[in-house]
């Protein structure tokens, strides 16, 4: 059979793409995924990270709840390297009506969610950050993830099934036959070559911009995009999330991720031909930080390392397009049945949290498609690097004893972190000081996460995303990635790229300490390495 | 746009532009490759171990906590701080028998002093350096200072009444060597501020600072030591408003900055009170009291700056007496630590790189060829007259003894 014809193809690299493929390979079929850019570059990487319990939606929006906790659950089990169980409070400040706790109890339980209230002082030494004025104080199991981390693990799960992945790779129209969707043109966007791929279904799973590959696939799918922009503090003031217990409002969520953590969210709708340019604006950094201190008072004068924004995609049940009814939930639109168009799917709405039950929906679809009947085992089957539960035993079991570097790599990588060669000096070399990557890490990440960027290795590694910002990090991985590559001009391009990104996120927080740091980066990079 | 009108951290450790000069200047990382450097060790280890304890790194234990970090960051950053109290709070591993012995330095001497003659004896046998190299693992080169028959404290007590005459007054705080090793240097501070008419009296029973405690993993009872210092220190600094002077600088930067930056405890009203002896007879020397030296005084001293006199930023106040002194030819030593940081270098694993640390000092040293080697730090003492074999005098004994009788 030709060499580019598949079972299915799914286009997005987003969370919901990569967990589709994931299922899909699980189940047998023949995958390809194809994604514009790299993997989780739209919502899925631009958002808090947070491994929701379903708390947040329990008054509001039950079914959405319900899927959060059972998602949680199973999340920690599978995709413990990815996650980190912080649990979180949902606190009630003297402005906040304390009756509320009660109904947001009542309806968590009603979910299935633990939530147990707390005395205040409890709470206060459980995170000592929280506001100390606090009237009221409700735990749950919410926790963070780390949804680049979650993203990769599901590509490279769905590869080491056989899938294959077409990265940077834009798909320019779709190939039809009759009422059947039936293939897709793509365009790489880094050689410019076109190729072209089959397949009987085609999954579209580009959240927002799902919009436009409808229309590319002749099919209307009405989005409603929403901004939200939030800030990353440059370490974590927090160990456990932290929520207001109210009605969910602008900037009422700390979320510790890894060594930073994130405030967020604004909303703000946006028009479509906006979704690829959003930028964060000095009023949404204004009230971040002043909602954020009334969470955790010392962000206030907490150093902010960057700020940016994501694009929630909202999508309209049905087909009415006024988006006069707005789901916050999963929706798997079978093209056939609602325009027919065979061979076409549309996953979307839903969150990074229920990307697994949105994969496994999709895959059900794709499976009633082709006639499969193989049941999912998305649910029990870890992914890889998640084999172990905590990363002490990961780092127990590896080395006798851990250098800080060791340590931080069995954090990010969880099992996967025996596959660092060790033993050479330079593999054990720090390319990054702020979050303690070695040589090794990143090798191992080109060799195995297709890499073509140094952006695409932020998110695969964290190179870059620490204090300094790129300012040390960038220009040594910069070296690992023109070697492994055999190009070093285009390595300089990229660099330059790279910092300027970096930038993009200080600029809206341009003042003290990012500031300095911001100019010292500058002299490094424009006057010793003369870029 | 409301913009952030001050940001903290921690020690500073947010202020870290990872320049990497503290890095370049660590004494530690030029000889020690298991030692991870302060940027790492300090701010940037901060924000890892923020996140979860289990990314203290056991190899922090390598700090010499000489400071020279602190000294070199433009940005603020109290890197030494950082890591020490990384270690006083995340390192959960008990102290050895060996670590107690060498961080109790008041108790140890004040079981010892009594019997001063045999054990002094006895730490000198080549056989029992041998057995305390293999049992306790404290380096057979090092020699232990000798223990003096008499305490300082009793020498002093009984001249208080004399003490007590002259018209300006101040308080020493002589530390655990001068009191049960080297009571001579206590003397020699004596002879020279009563020579500026000024008499010295003993704390309410001083304690030892704690120094050595807290870099042996003993913080809880560092901060015992604090808190009693604090408060019989205050007892004359406020209620009798005295200077304190000491003649350690180990001691004075213990007292002034580790108690409320390492063990929390409150010295602000008394801080400014505490300063080095010869700070204080260089003040009084510029508000026009004189000193009256001999005229047939004539030697050759180089000056060693002690890492903690670096810290405090106050070398160049003994350096300044010093020169003072008309028949000396003086020499100023390159910045550079000498490897010994206390306790650091009495460990067996650490005296290879102890000794490489001190070598650009020691051949300094030897090149300028000095009469007496001068430094306000008893530690650095023995490990130049080990390492050297020059003699090493505090720049007060110095003084003492040029001074016209």
């Amino acid at each position: 059979m030709n060499a580019n014809e598949y079972d299915v193809i799914i286009i997005g690299g987003g969370i919901t793409g990569a967990g589709t493929q994931r299922d899909c390979a699980m189940r047998g079929l023949r995958t390809l995924l194809i994604e514009r850019s790299d993997i989780a570059t739209g919502a899925t990487g631009r958002n808090h990270g947070l491994l929701h319990s379903g708390a947040r939606y329990a008054v509001n929006d039950a079914e959405s709840a319900e899927e959060c906790i059972k998602e949680n659950m199973i999340l920690k089990r599978i995709a413990s390297h990815c996650i980190d169980e912080t649990d979180g409070l949902f606190i009630t400040l003297p402005e906040d009506d304390l009756s509320y706790q009660q109904v947001f109890v009542d309806s968590c339980r009603k979910a299935g969610i633990g939530a147990e209230i707390i005395d205040p002082d409890l709470a206060r030494r459980l995170e000592p950050s929280v506001n100390p004025d606090l009237i009221g104080a409700v735990r749950v199991p919410d926790g963070s993830v780390d949804p680049f981390r979650l993203c990769a693990a599901n590509m490279l799960d769905a590869k080491l099934h056989g899938g294959q992945v077409r990265l940077h790779s834009e798909v320019t129209g779709f190939i039809r036959e009759g009422d059947a969707i039936c293939g897709v043109r793509t365009r790489n966007r880094i050689s410019g070559e076109c190729e072209e791929f089959r397949a009987p279904v085609i999954v579209n799973a580009c959240g927002i911009w799902g919009q436009h590959i409808a229309e590319l696939a002749g099919v209307k799918v009405g989005m409603f995009p929403a901004k939200g922009a939030l800030l990353i503090f440059a370490h974590r003031v927090n160990n456990m999330v932290i929520n207001r217990c109210r009605k969910p409002s602008n900037a009422d969520i700390l979320v510790p991720g890894d060594t930073v953590c994130v405030i967020g969210t604004t909303s703000t709708r946006i028009p479509f031909e906006e979704c690829d340019h959003v930028a964060v604006t000095p009023d949404e950094v204004t009230l971040l930080i002043t909602e954020g201190a009334k969470l955790a008072p010392s962000l206030s004068s907490t150093r902010i390392l960057r700020a940016y924004a994501g694009v929630r995609p909202l999508v309209s049940a049905d087909n009415d397009p006024s988006g006069r009814n707005i789901s916050r939930g999963i929706v798997c639109l079978d093209h056939e049945t609602r325009d027919g168009l065979k061979g076409f799917i549309t996953i979307t709405g839903g969150k990074l949290m229920t990307y697994r039950l949105m994969a496994e929906m999709a895959t059900d679809a794709v499976c009633r498609k082709l006639n499969v009947d193989k049941p999912c085992r998305t649910a029990e089957t870890p992914l890889p690097g998640s084999e172990e539960r905590s990363y002490e035993a990961v780092a127990r079991k590896i080395w006798e004893k851990p250098s800080m570097a060791q340590k931080a790599a069995a954090a990010r990588m969880g099992t996967s972190a025996s596959r660092i060669r060790t033993g050479d000096r330079s593999d054990e070399a720090l390319i990054c000081e702020c979050e303690e990557v070695s040589v090794g890490e990143i090798n191992d990440a080109i060799d195995r996460l297709e890499v073509s960027s140094l952006t695409d290795l932020r998110r695969r590694t964290r190179v870059g995303m620490g204090t300094c910002q790129g300012e040390f990090c960038a220009c040594r991985a910069a070296g690992l990635l023109a070697k492994a590559h055999g190009c070093v001009e285009r390595e300089r391009g990229d660099l330059v790229d790279f910092m300027r990104e970096r930038w993009k996120g200080n600029f809206p927080i341009g003042w003290g300490d990012t500031m300095r740091e911001a100019e010292y980066t500058q002299w490094v990079y424009k006057h010793v390495l003369g870029l | 746009m409301k913009l952030q009108e001050i940001t903290e951290s921690r020690h500073n450790f947010e202020e870290c532009m990872k320049c990497t000069v503290c890095t370049a200047y660590c004494p530690v990382l030029q000889v020690n490759p298991l030692y991870p450097g302060p940027k790492q060790a300090g701010p940037d280890g901060e924000r890892l171990r923020l996140k979860d304890p289990f990314f203290f790194n056991y190899a922090l234990k390598y700090c010499m906590n000489c400071k020279r970090c602190e000294v070199a960051c433009p940005s603020d950053v109290k890197v030494a701080d950082l890591i020490q109290s990384a270690r006083i709070r995340y390192d959960k591993s008990k102290p050895k028998l060996r670590d107690r012995i060498l961080a109790s330095t008041d108790f140890m001497g004040s079981l010892a002093r009594p019997f001063a003659p045999i054990v002094n004896g006895i730490t000198g046998l080549g056989i029992t350096k041998a057995a305390l190299d293999a049992t306790l693992k404290i380096d057979r080169h090092r020699t232990f200072p000798k223990y003096s028959g008499r305490s300082f404290e009793a020498w002093l007590r009984r001249r208080s009444r004399e003490q007590a005459a002259f018209p300006e007054q101040v308080a020493y705080f002589h530390g655990c060597y001068v009191n049960y090793n080297n009571p001579a240097l206590g003397k020699d501070l004596v002879k020279v501020l009563n020579a500026l008419d000024t008499g010295v009296q003993l704390l309410e029973k001083e304690k030892c600072c704690g120094i050595a405690l807290i870099t042996n993993g003993m913080s809880d009872d560092a901060r015992k030591h604090a808190t009693h210092n604090v408060s019989v220190i205050r007892k004359a600094a406020v209620d009798k408003k005295l200077k304190v002077v000491a003649t350690s600088s180990s001691c004075v930067l213990t007292l002034r900055e580790e108690y409320p930056n390492l063990l929390g405890v409150d010295n602000s009203d008394i801080r400014d009170s505490i300063v080095m002896a010869s700070r204080y007879i260089f003040e009084r020397l510029e508000k026009g009291a004189t000193l009256k030296f001999r005229e047939d005084y004539h030697k050759r001293i180089a000056y060693h700056t002690p890492c903690h006199m670096e810290k405090l930023g106050w070398g160049v106040f003994s350096e300044k007496l010093l020169r003072m002194i008309p028949g000396i030819e003086f020499t100023l030593l390159d910045s550079a630590c000498c490897g010994i940081a206390g306790t650091y270098g009495f460990k067996k694993e650490n005296y290879e790189s102890s000794q490489a640390v001190g070598e650009a000092l020691f051949s300094q040293i030897r090149s300028v060829n000095p009469d007496i080697v001068a430094c306000d730090c008893e530690t650095c003492k023995w490990q130049i007259e080990m390492s050297t074999g020059y003699q090493v005098l505090n720049p007060i004994s110095i003084l003492a003894e040029a001074l016209a009788d």
